[in-house]
Formats: structure tokens, sequence, C-alpha cells
């Protein structure tokens, strides 16, 4: 029995693309690459003391929380003193860049399956393959298209991180009450009406648990993204793993642990808020 | 009571709603007669409603009762398209909403047609001023003057000093008004109350039905309730609109439904209320059989038309055909014997009377130890009819017959 030629066919599709379409892609890269370090530059502007200072005031002024502003703190100034300030501004920065990426496409695309039946039929088996495929593989196409670096990276870290922005704002917003619905449509709402005056507030903690969840994502993918090139924290890592460097390797490891548990944390407060 | 002289507010014909993809053909064999379930087996369609017309008149409440299934949520959902009907009419002042563009019908929706929800359907990130102002926020209306609309309505239905609060503070007899102002608030002139005061405990649910029949007498609006409570229809109902299997079985006042049930399924229906409660003065009440007048009769034709129609007292009229007391056969006659030719001296005017609309169970107490036969007085004073311990007893007693049968 011959093979069927799945991944030639791929190869091909990749191929024809980037063949066709780089000149733009590599375009944006260059671009990207300016405003990325722009930003990395702009946070590392500030001395490490008074950013660690700011970000815990900040967190506890989100959060009305003492115990996050003062791990904020702790955690900021350990991050410092393991002398891994800049791969952590870097991963900071990635994972703002890529999540706030993710969450634009994603919500959007959640909202317009949520209300229209045909795009939800198309969009979930698109998810279910996007969650299950292993995040490496995304790297490849990521580099021909954008090359090595921190833009290939953000890229795949955006397709990695965007499913439990897309379900969980789809969930969200068919679990509010088909009475309420009915009852807004009652009163004479339009479409848009209905959704910001109703369905958007009634699904904002779950649609917050689906940006807790991309976050995180996007932190681990940040890590994986370090094998082509994304450098920060996950660099660290990689680095420790080819040198055989245990403490090293814990040390940036540790980094990434307390980032998660700020981000964490102060999203999750927005997720249970509103209840 | 049913007030088939005025044009209607609401105008429903031959309204049918069929679920499912195959709907065109289960029409047709709808209206070519075949059965409900049939229709399930072969075109796998439900039929939500079937063929239902009736009217509601301006300011009427009109309740639409049937048990679980019967059709009675989807009819009211079919009226403001919540639910889009498969074929018939729905006029709302003369104009067909069922051919109405999305915009326009949102007009109407916005304009005329107020619904309140089951179980209350408020907007729970919405305070209760919040929730009362939505249609006026929908409709575009400044702040201010939204929220002093909503106020108005919020204290309607006595829920001054609540506005800030949010749904989930509140029980569920003050969230029910919170959606009965929401819907108020936009001044509608129909009121689409889909089982209202259904999830309400049965207390709450007495005071609702009160509070719901006392705003009702001040607003006027036009009312087609929902309700699975037939001891709630035939209190809140000027007539009602009984359906079982989508279709309609009967339309008619409460009196009309319980004394004259139109089959079988109606009298089943009917048979555990209580009547007491349902019958009035005036459905028991006879028709007197004759009067006198104080200017015009003496105590010698009292008697005569007492002793002509069997009876021991006659009531007095004053010109005004007001009843102003009444007369023994042993006065009169006695009266007639001395030769007095005036009712004056012999009247008495320490007489008990009844308005038409008093319970036949408020009658029975009333009755007890009365010594003459109860006038029911219409609000102009005049007699409108008697009761007689036989008759009232007589009529709780047929309606308990027709139950037997």
């Amino acid at each position: 029995m011959p093979k069927i030629p799945i991944g030639a066919t791929i190869e091909a599709i990749i191929d024809f693309l980037v063949t066709n379409f780089s000149f733009l892609t590599i375009a944006f890269t260059r671009v990207m690459e300016i405003v990325i370090r722009a930003i990395e530059n702009g946070l590392l502007f500030l001395p490490p003391w008074l950013f660690i200072l700011a970000a815990a005031g900040l967190t506890f002024w989100l959060t009305r929380k003492r115990g996050i502003g003062l791990f904020t703190l702790l955690g900021l100034a350990l991050i410092w003193n393991m002398g891994l300030w800049v791969p952590t501004v870097s991963t900071i920065t990635l994972v703002l860049i890529a999540t706030l990426t993710a969450l634009s496409i994603g919500i959007p695309i959640g909202i317009l399956a949520a209300l229209h039946s045909g795009v939800n039929r198309v969009v979930q088996p698109v998810l279910d393959v996007m969650q299950t495929m292993p995040a490496f593989v995304y790297l490849i196409p990521a580099i021909p298209f954008f090359g090595l670096g921190k833009v290939a990276a953000i890229f795949a870290t955006v397709i990695f991180s965007m499913p439990p922005a897309i379900r969980l704002t789809c969930l969200g917003i068919k679990q509010v009450p088909r009475e309420l619905v009915e009852c807004a449509d009652a009163f004479g709402s339009t479409k848009w009406q209905k959704l910001f005056k109703l369905q958007l507030p009634l699904a904002t903690p779950t649609i917050m648990a689906g940006v807790n969840q991309t976050v995180m994502l996007g932190l681990s993918m940040v890590v994986i993204a370090a094998m082509i090139g994304a450098r920060g924290l996950g660099g660290e890592v990689w680095r420790a793993i080819q040198r055989l460097q245990m403490g090293s390797g814990f040390e940036a490891g540790l980094g990434i642990v307390i980032v998660a548990i700020i981000l964490d944390r102060v999203l999750q407060h927005f997720g249970t808020k509103k209840n | 009571m049913s007030e088939t002289t005025q044009e209607p507010k609401i105008r429903v014909e031959h309204l049918t709603k069929i679920f499912g993809s195959n709907s065109k053909e289960a029409l047709k064999m709808l209206q070519a007669g075949v059965g409900k379930d049939e229709i399930l087996e072969k075109t796998g369609c439900g039929v939500g409603v079937a063929d239902a017309s009736f009217t509601v008149a301006p300011g009427e409440i009109v309740v639409v009762m049937g048990l679980s299934g019967s059709g009675k949520s989807t009819l009211v959902r079919c009226i403001n398209r919540l639910i889009e009907p498969t074929a018939g009419k729905i006029l709302i002042d003369d104009q067909d909403i069922t051919g109405l563009s999305m915009d326009e019908l949102r007009q109407v929706r916005l304009t005329k047609l107020g619904m309140v929800f089951q179980n209350f359907a408020l907007f729970p990130h919405r305070t209760v001023c919040q929730n009362a102002e939505y249609g006026l926020e929908i409709q575009g209306m400044d702040p201010t003057k939204r929220r002093e609309k909503a106020m108005i309505a919020l204290e309607q239905v006595g829920l001054k000093g609540w506005e800030d609060y949010y749904p989930v503070n509140l029980s569920g007899g003050m969230q029910q008004r919170v959606g009965l102002a929401r819907a108020l608030a936009l001044d509608p002139d129909i009121l689409l109350m889909d089982e209202a005061f259904s999830a309400l405990d049965p207390l709450i649910r007495g005071d609702m039905q009160d509070e719901l029949i006392n705003l009702q007498s001040k607003m006027q609006k036009t009312i087609l309730f929902i309700s699975h409570d037939l001891d709630e229809a035939l209190k809140i109902g000027d007539r009602i609109v009984l359906m079982k299997d989508g279709a309609i079985v009967q339309i008619g006042t409460a009196e009309q439904i319980l004394t004259n049930p139109a089959n079988e399924y109606v009298s089943r229906f009917v048979e555990n209320v209580d009547i007491t409660k349902v019958l009035t003065a005036e459905s028991v009440m006879i028709k007197p059989k004759a009067v006198v007048f104080l200017s015009a009769h003496g105590p010698k034709s009292a008697l005569r038309f007492m002793q002509k129609q069997g009876l021991s007292q006659i009531f007095v009229h004053d010109d005004k055909h007001k009843v102003i007391g009444y007369v023994t056969a042993d006065t009169a006659s006695e009266a007639t014997k001395r030769g007095e030719t005036e009712l004056h001296h012999i009247m008495q005017t320490d007489f008990v009377s009844v308005p038409p609309d008093t319970p036949a169970a408020d009658l029975i107490p009333i009755m007890a130890n009365l010594p003459h036969p109860l006038p029911v007085v219409g609000p102009d004073g005049r007699l409108m009819g008697v009761i007689i311990r036989g008759s009232l007893l007589a009529a709780l007693a047929e309606r308990g017959r027709n139950n037997d049968a």
C-alpha cells in the first residue's frame, strides 16, 4: 500500500507559502524585532529596584492583597539577586506581546463561535488540533517565515496559547442563561446591545479564566521557544541543559515559576472578582 | 365582561407553531386534521401551537392556561416573536407582527410589549434600578431621565429604597417586582407575563396577584398572562383561554369555564377548584320577583305582590330605584287591617346588602342569621337581585353535580 503523502503535502503548502509570502513575513519580522527591542529597552531603562517596587505596588493595587504584593517584591528581588534580571524582562516582554496578540484574536473568534453555530463547527476541530499537536511542531514552520529569533517564538506562542481564550470565551457566552438572552431580545435589544450589555459582562469571569490559561500557556511556550532563539529565561534553561549545569538551570526555572505565580494570582483575582 | 364591542388590542388568528425542520409538511398534515402524535411520528416535527385564535381587548387581562407542554409558553413567545410562528397572524393594534422586519419588530418590542419572565430573568450584574432602566437604556434615553422613570416604576411596585441593591440581595417576590418594574418603566400598552408568579411560594404569589389586580385597576394595561395554576387564572383573569396539546379548548370568563365546561378535559381540569371562591353574589342571585316603590305603593299593594309571588318580604325602592328598606308580609297585613296607606311606618330600614362581586364563600356567613333575603346592590344603589339561602345552596350543589359527571 502506498503511503498517503500527508507530510509531503504539508511541506509543499508551507514551501509554496514561504516562496511567495515570506518576503512579507520577513519584513514584518524586522519591524517586530524593533518593537520588541524598544519595549525591552524601555523596561530595562528603569533601575531594577525601582521596577520591582513599582511591580509590587501595582500588583497590590490591582488585587488589594498584601500577600501578593509582598510575594512580587520578594520574588522579583530574588530574580535580580540571581542575576537573571535581563532574561526575565525579556521573557515578560515576549509573554506580554504573545498573549495580547492571542487574546485579541482569540476572544473575537470565541464570541463568533458562541453566536454562530456554523463558525463553531469549524472552530472546534481546529482547536482540537491546535491543543493536541505537540508544541514543538509549531516551531518548525515558524522559522522559514520569521527566521530564528523572538518573532518566530511569538508566532508559535500565539498559536499554542490561543485555544483556551477561544474556548472559554465561547463557553462563557453560551453559559448566559437562555431566559436572560430572551429577556434582552424581548426588550428590543440589538445584537450589539445584547453582546455588550448582557453576554460579555456575564461571561467575564469565564473569559478571565481563559485569559489566565492563555498567559500560563504563553509562559510555558516561551520557554520551549528558546530552542529557536527566543532567549530570555527559557534561553537560560536551555543553555543549562546543554552544559549540564544543574544549579543555573534550577535558578532559571525558579525565575519562571516566580513570574508565573505573580501573573496567575493577579489574573485569578480578576476572574473571581466579578461574581 | 368580554368586551367584544371594543376593537381588540391583540388579535391572534389561526396561529400555528411547528418545531422541526420539516414544518411545511407537518403544517399540511395538521391542516388536514392529522393528530399531533402521528405528525411527530411521520415528520419528526413537534406541534407547539395548533391553530389558535383569540383576542384580547384593551385593558383586559386574559390568562392563557394549561398544563406544562400545552403550548402556552410557545404561544406567548410567538406574540413578540421570540419564537417565529409557522403560520397564522398576530395583529397588535391592527398591525400584523408576523410580517415585520427585524428592525420594525424591535420597535414594537421597545414601545408596545413589556415582558415578565417566570424565573424573573433579572440581569445579575446590574442593580435593581439599572435592571428597571434596561429597556429605556436600549431606547437610548439619557441617563438622568431614564433613572427618573425607572424610579417611578420601582415606586409603583413598592421597591422604593432598594434601587441600588443587586438582584441577588432580594427575595423572590421582590425580584419579580423588579421584573415587573422593568416592564412597566417602558410604559408599554401590553404586558406579556409568562408564568410570572409560578416560581414564588404560595403566600407571596397571592400577594403578587392582589398587587397586579390593584396595579391594573390604575394602569389599564392589556395583559396576556400565562399560568398553569387554575386558581390564579380564575383570580386575575377577565377571561381565560384554556389550552391542551397546543390547541385552545375553551375561551371564556371564569364562571363560564366553571359552570359550563366545554368538554370532559375542561371539567376534569376545573373539578378541584373551590367553587365558593369563584362564584360571586351576581352568579348565585335570582332576579327579584317584585319590588314596591315608596311613593307609589301602600301596604295593601305590597301585600298583594307578596301573596301573588309567594314572598314573605318585599324590598322597597325610592323614586330613583334605590333600595331603601323592606316590608314583611306580616307587618303589611297588619297595616292593611289598620287601614294605613303608606309604607313609611312599617318599612324596616336596617338591612344588609352586598355588592355583586362578593365571593360566594363570604355570602354563607353573612346569610347565616339574616332575617331577610340578601339584596345584591349595584354601585348605583339599584337592586340587581336577591340571594335566598336556597338559591345559593342550589348553585353550589349544581356545580358539585357537574363535577361528578
